[in-house]
């Protein structure tokens, strides 16, 4: 099954990247508040348990694909 | 009688590019410093300290550090490390000991998102550890930084703590910050005090044709202090 990891900065974590593309937003004329940039990952499982998988990426998250102390991370399992 | 060479290893990994200027700034300082692969398991026979040297390991995806925090090599930096062994992390080095939870904060992108490569004034905390031994306590430094990520975090409670446990050795002058690190941080100690990770690279400034001289004060120190480790027999 496919899955897919949200990783986001924290709050409060300066992210100058979001913030270029919050000011150039803001040049092209939208009226837009904060913008912040993350990274997602797609991941393909050989489980088809959506409970399994779920545990899988917590443990993926957690040693390699966040840093807590920086990074959020949201997992979405595609419906079976 | 010659002094003693300290054996202290620098580690590569595919990526890696400051490892021959370790190596030969470790040398010229009185050190033999073999250069480690990141395959080996073990580090080479009498290390008395080990160099993580600057570069993108792996291709520094994800975050910087990120892989090779999990190389052979690595394992067994952290096995010696745990075991009181001196480490010092340059630039990728130190972004790779964070990572590896050996070193506390985070290195995110610079602030200004571009890659900052030039001399920076900096203040020496500390004096009292083995890798600033050679300098004196509000000596200022000129080193050389070129780095992408080098924009050290930690939260406001982390901060405080490292504040009052003074792990914050060693710090960019006032209005020198290249990177928008908090509190101006350069360079960070573990709470025992064997492992350092600083931004700025001490072995580009070992040669006063080349600009400075001050980056010999800090690689300097380690060797001072690895080569004691042999006399007492650490």
């Amino acid at each position: 099954m496919r899955a897919t990891v949200l990783v986001r900065p924290k709050p409060g974590i300066l992210d100058p990247q979001g913030q270029a593309v919050e000011s150039s937003l803001r040049h092209l004329g939208f009226d837009v508040g904060e913008a912040r940039i993350g990274r997602l990952v797609d991941v393909e499982l050989s489980t088809d348990d959506a409970d399994e998988a779920r545990a899988q990426l917590e443990r993926m998250c957690e040693q390699l694909l966040t840093n807590p102390l920086i990074e959020s991370y949201q997992i979405e399992v595609e419906a079976a | 009688m010659s002094e003693p060479r300290p054996v202290i290893p620098v580690v590569v990994w595919p990526g890696s590019n400051d490892d021959r200027d370790a190596q030969l700034a470790l040398e010229r300082l009185g050190a033999d410093a073999p250069r480690v692969w990141h395959t080996d398991e073990s580090l080479p026979r009498g290390t008395a300290a080990v160099v993580l040297p600057g570069g993108f390991s792996y291709g520094d995806y994800l975050r910087c550090g990120a892989i090779a925090r999990f190389s052979p090599a690595l394992r067994a930096v952290e096995a010696f490390a745990a075991g009181g062994g001196l480490v010092l992390g340059i630039c990728n080095g130190f972004q790779i000991l964070t990572e590896a939870g050996l070193l506390p904060g985070a290195l995110r992108p610079n602030e200004s998102l571009s890659f900052v490569c030039r001399d920076v004034a900096l203040v020496v905390e500390r004096a009292d550890t083995p890798f600033t031994s050679r300098c004196n306590p509000g000596h200022e430094l000129t080193i050389p930084v070129k780095h992408g990520d080098g924009c050290w975090f930690a939260d406001d409670e982390l901060l405080a703590h490292l504040e009052s446990t003074q792990q914050l050795a060693l710090r960019y002058a006032d209005g020198a910050n290249p990177n928008g690190a908090v509190a101006n941080v350069a360079g960070v100690l573990n709470a025992d005090g064997n492992v350092f990770g600083l931004m700025p690279h001490p072995e580009h400034a070992v040669e006063p044709l080349l600009g400075s001289a001050d980056g010999a004060l800090i690689l300097g120190s380690l060797v001072d202090a690895a080569r004691l480790s042999l006399a007492v027999g650490v």
